[in-house]
Parts: structure tokens; C-alpha cells; sequence
């Protein structure tokens, strides 16, 4: 059993949350330090100046429908968010953070009880959100997309295997 | 096993007999399109730390949509960085010449029981052509493009079977906007959508290609058609090559999928999506009266040839309400062409349309053209999120090419059946 003391905070969101919010078209040329600085402000202005790294979104159903632009990942890790959790993904999105190596996890608990602010932790092994009062239970993820998480995200984990590799055509993803 | 089609596609791709529901397989990738956001300037940063070239230059298809015309210096270094990478790597190349998921399928590329990915998110356009493609971002594209492999979860299937013959005025838009208005956005949780039924083998391939498009519109990875006569046809006379049989790429027939929804096509009227989604689709003579400002023919699902026709159907010998202004952009060069030589283009400017560059223009977000503060537009295109096509305090509503063209008339969104011929 794993013991995992909650010691981040919950950012709660409701369903549909977009890849618009998260990356605002208007600041694409910005850079992703100018779309972090405005991720999710269409929804709570106060998102980006206040999230702390390690705190955990947590959203309904569809969270980060539209664009398949990866920015809107990226800027929720720039941020430092420790972990997304929600009722289900887009799955643009949900393969986007994976990639960039933002954990994403599915809950299959029940989160409707979670207030913004709550103390929140992600158990990894045990597949569950932690909260001050009980476990979330979460969907686990295969090995192989949690080995990529755990390397930092899809060029890092192809890095390792390319230099692992004499033959780099060769390597499977 | 009885498979659907995307399982036969999969299947094939990842060099096995069959595949289940839920399994994780790698997939060899046929081919890859990107464009010029999130194409090179995204993707070859990664390739150079990864210290490798492209797995095959011959499966990338390259197309400048997004920041097209470069009216901007930052869009014209994207587009010379693009043009450069082009001539470097070797790889097919279409410059300005219209939106990726138009230009694929005209210059013949997308096959039935090909694999393709795309580096965006209207990608599933090339389940039109019974090709399982799908969406997926800059750093994965790296990845292909480096591999040529990509892991994918064999997806459920949702079939959408439409029965009767759509009367008139009414398109593919409108079916669409009515799956999203009873399906929901998240209708589709990653799953593929099979498009069946006598309405759907009744449409055009760009009719086709709107409903395989806005799959995305459902939260669906795919949106397969299954190959006909009208697939084979549009293909031979595109320039494909090595055409398969169409026979090889259908959904077993005992295959049952995971979800069935029917619509009917007699009862379905245009239809249109208030602000802020796709989703909050409804019959367009239950709104109220609502005034516009502007009309947007344009994007991937809404200026094709098919559609800049429907759109002059409406304005010939008409002008727009006092007050109205009427954007185009022709999704391809070609159908840009096309529809001049049929004098469709000289209808559209005589009604007062402003003909706009053959790129994704405000419906990605870019271009001049952008909602000011407060503007109420109705528009041919996919989506409407918030402040997705200018302010934030923008308003978009979204329908047909013959509704927009009609609400362009009358400067309110207006039944385009009202209009008469």
C-alpha cells in the first residue's frame, strides 16, 4: 500500500473545457510562455497566476476538446500542473499530454464532491486521486504510456531508445 | 470474428490477421500529412535532437493552409521556413493551394484501407475515402515521421445509419449539426464512427467529406464511409493510383458495432449551432430573431465546390442586407477554379462576397479577417468555440452554405427554404 499524503491543491473544472481555453488562438505567436500566462483565463482568470506546480486539474467529461494543437497541453505543464484528472478526454488532447508527459488519468470515481482548493495527490500505483477524505478511484494507464510519462514524454523516451538502438529505423515506438 | 472496418484497417496496419476492441498495437503509418503550423517548424526541432530524417519521404504530404497568405512577417518566416523544409527533405509539397484535407483527396493521396495520420485535428476528412485517418499533434507527427509507426488503441465503433433522401436546401452541414445536436460533442469517446445508410451513399465525396471531417465534432477518432462506385469513381478521376477493391474494405457484414444511432433524412430541416458549440444545434426556425453582422463561407467543411455552389444557388441575382459583410475563401485553389468556370465565383462577388485567400483563414484563427469585439457571425465551419475566430466577445453560429447564404440576404439567420429559386 502505497503513502501518499495529499499536499497539492485541486483547480475544479466543468465538462467541455477546450483546446481554445487552454491555448488561446490570439497568442499562439506568443510563445508558450505568453499561452501559459493566459491557459484557461476564458474560465478562471486567476488559473495561471496562482496554479502551483504539482496542483491537479481536475474536470468533468471531454476536457480538452477542439484543436489538435499540443500547446494546449504544454502550457498545463509549463505551469507545473502535477496531473490532469477527468471524467473522459478528447483524444487528441489525451495523446498530446502523454506525449509532451503530462499525466492524464480517466476517473472512474466519482469527483463530484471535490471543491476548488481541496488537497489532492495522484497515487500513480495505487490508480487513485487521493483527497483529505478518501481515494478517487482512477483508471490505470498501460505500463508502456506510464514508462513514456516517467521518461518525460515521447522525444525523450524515443531519445533514450535511439541511442539504446544501432539501428534507429528499426526501433518500434 | 466479425471486424468493422476500422479493426480491417488496423488490422492490416499493424500485420495481423484480426484485431479486438481495446487492444494496443503499433500501426505502420501510410501516410502523413502536415501542414505549415504544425508541420516543420514544430516537427523538425525534434527530428534534429533525435538525430534522424524522415522514415520515408514519400508517405509525407505537405501542404501550407494555415498561414497562407503571409500576411504577417511572422506568417511569411513560417511559410519560407516551410517552403525550405519542403525542397530540403524532398516531400510532396502543395504551396497555397488550398486546406490539407481538401487538397489530399483532390490530388488523389487517400485510398480505402490506407493508415493515414494528419497533423490536425479535421483529419478523420480522409474516412471519406474509407481511409482510417485521424488527428494528432506536432510532437507525435516527430515521432512518425521519424518511425513511420504510431501505437494506437483498436477503437469501438459507433454506426450512423441514415435513411431517406435529404430534400432541398439541405446538405451534409445540416446532418451533422443534427448528430451533434443529439449525440453531443463527447457522443463519440474516441471511437470510430462508421457514416451507413441509403442518405449517406446518396451524397457527393465533398458531401462525404464534411460528415467524415466533423467525426471530430462527435469526440470520434475516425469517421469511415465505406468505399462505393462514388468513392471509386472520385478516385479514378483524381489521379489515384493502384486502386484497390473496394470489396476488401467493408465492415463485416455480422460485425456488430458498439453503438447504432438512425436518423432520418425526410424529417431533418436545416439546422443551425448557437455559441459556444457545435453541440447546441437546433432546428433553424426555432430561433429567434438574430441579427448578424457577418457571413463566413469558408474552411475545410464549408467552401468546397459543392458548397460555393450551394452558396450562389442562394445569392444569383440577389445582394446582401445593408450592413453585411460576406467573406469567402474557397477551400482548394481548384475548386476556387472550378467554380469560376461555371461562373459560380461572379455570383458570389456580384451579391458583395469578398473573396478571401484559398486557406484556413479565421476558422483556424488566423488572417486579417478576425471577428472585432461583439461581431455576430453565422458561418459554413466546423466549430464555434468561443473567441476561436476573433474576440472572445464574438458570437458564431454555424450552418449550411445555403443557410449562411441566406442569413446574408436577409442580415438575421434565416430558413434557407424561405428563399425561393
Amino acid at each position: 500500500m502505497t503513502m501518499v499524503v495529499p499536499r497539492h491543491r485541486a483547480f475544479v473544472f466543468g465538462n467541455d473545457i477546450d483546446t481554445d481555453a487552454l491555448a488561446p488562438g490570439q497568442y499562439m505567436g506568443g510563445g508558450i510562455e505568453a499561452l501559459a500566462a493566459h491557459c484557461l483565463e476564458a474560465v478562471d482568470p486567476d488559473f495561471a497566476s496562482s496554479v502551483q506546480p504539482g496542483d491537479i486539474v481536475v474536470a468533468g467529461k471531454n476536457f480538452g476538446m477542439g484543436s489538435s494543437r499540443e500547446q494546449a497541453a504544454q502550457a498545463l505543464r509549463h505551469l507545473g500542473v502535477g496531473a490532469v484528472v477527468a471524467r473522459s478526454f478528447a483524444g487528441i488532447f489525451y495523446r498530446n499530454a502523454i506525449n509532451l508527459g503530462l499525466p492524464v488519468f480517466i476517473a472512474t470515481g466519482d469527483t463530484s464532491m471535490l471543491r476548488p482548493g481541496d488537497a489532492v495527490e495522484i497515487d500513480i500505483d495505487g490508480a487513485a486521486l487521493l483527497t483529505q477524505t478518501g481515494r478517487i478511484a482512477l483508471e490505470p494507464l498501460p505500463y508502456f504510456l506510464l514508462d513514456m510519462i516517467a521518461d518525460g514524454g515521447l522525444v525523450p523516451h524515443l531519445e533514450k531508445r535511439f541511442a539504446a538502438s544501432a539501428s534507429p529505423k528499426e526501433t518500434a515506438l | 470474428m466479425p471486424q468493422s472496418l476500422a479493426q480491417k484497417i488496423i488490422a492490416r496496419a499493424s500485420g495481423r490477421s484480426h484485431v479486438e476492441v481495446g487492444d494496443v498495437v503499433t500501426a505502420r503509418v501510410d501516410l502523413a500529412m502536415i501542414h505549415d503550423s504544425g508541420g516543420p517548424r514544430r516537427v523538425e526541432p525534434i527530428l534534429k535532437r533525435l538525430g534522424v530524417g524522415l522514415y520515408d519521404k514519400d508517405k509525407v504530404v505537405l501542404v501550407s493552409d494555415h498561414y497562407v497568405p503571409g500576411d504577417t512577417e511572422e506568417g511569411a518566416a513560417i511559410l519560407q521556413l516551410t517552403r525550405r523544409w519542403a525542397a530540403e527533405k524532398g516531400v510532396t509539397f502543395y504551396d497555397g493551394e488550398g486546406i490539407c484535407h481538401v487538397v489530399l483527396p483532390e490530388r488523389g493521396h487517400l485510398k480505402p484501407g490506407m493508415f493515414v495520420v494528419g497533423g490536425d485535428s479535421h483529419s478523420p476528412t480522409g474516412g471519406a475515402f474509407g481511409a482510417y485517418m485521424f488527428g494528432i499533434g506536432a510532437t507525435e507527427m516527430a515521432g512518425v515521421l521519424a518511425t513511420g509507426e504510431i501505437w494506437i488503441k483498436v477503437p469501438e465503433t459507433i454506426r450512423i445509419e441514415w435513411s431517406g433522401t435529404l430534400g432541398p436546401r439541405l446538405m451534409a452541414k445540416d446532418m451533422l449539426l443534427a448528430m451533434c445536436g443529439r449525440l453531443g460533442m463527447d457522443g463519440g469517446r474516441y471511437q470510430a464512427i462508421e457514416y451507413a445508410g441509403e442518405t449517406v451513399r446518396g451524397l457527393g465525396m465533398q458531401e462525404r467529406m464534411t460528415l467524415s471531417n466533423m467525426a471530430a465534432e462527435l469526440g470520434a477518432q475516425a469517421g469511415l464511409i465505406a468505399p462505393d462506385q462514388t468513392t471509386m469513381a472520385w478516385l479514378a478521376e483524381h489521379g489515384a493510383t493502384d486502386l484497390p477493391d473496394p470489396a476488401h474494405w467493408q465492415p463485416d457484414l455480422d460485425a456488430v458495432p458498439d453503438e447504432l444511432h438512425r436518423f432520418d433524412a425526410e424529417t431533418l430541416v436545416p439546422q443551425v449551432a448557437a455559441p459556444h458549440s457545435p453541440a447546441n444545434s437546433a432546428p433553424v426556425d426555432e430561433y429567434e430573431p438574430t441579427d448578424i453582422d457577418v457571413a463566413y463561407i469558408g474552411a475545410c467543411t464549408g467552401a468546397k465546390y459543392t458548397d460555393l455552389k450551394a452558396a450562389a444557388d442562394i445569392l444569383r441575382g440577389r445582394t446582401l442586407a445593408k450592413g453585411v459583410e460576406l467573406l469567402v475563401a474557397p477551400s482548394s485553389k481548384r475548386d476556387q477554379d472550378r467554380a469560376a468556370d461555371e461562373g459560380i465565383m461572379k455570383v458570389l462577388e456580384d451579391a458583395g462576397a469578398k473573396v478571401l485567400p484559398n486557406a484556413c483563414g479565421i476558422c483556424a484563427g488566423y488572417g486579417s479577417a478576425r471577428l472585432g469585439e461583439d461581431v455576430t457571425c453565422i458561418s459554413t465551419t466546423a466549430r464555434n468555440f468561443r473567441g476561436r475566430m476573433g474576440a472572445k466577445s464574438s458570437k458564431v453560429y454555424l450552418g449550411s452554405p445555403y443557410t449562411v447564404a441566406a442569413s446574408a440576404l436577409a442580415g438575421r439567420i434565416v430558413d434557407p427554404r424561405e428563399v425561393g429559386a
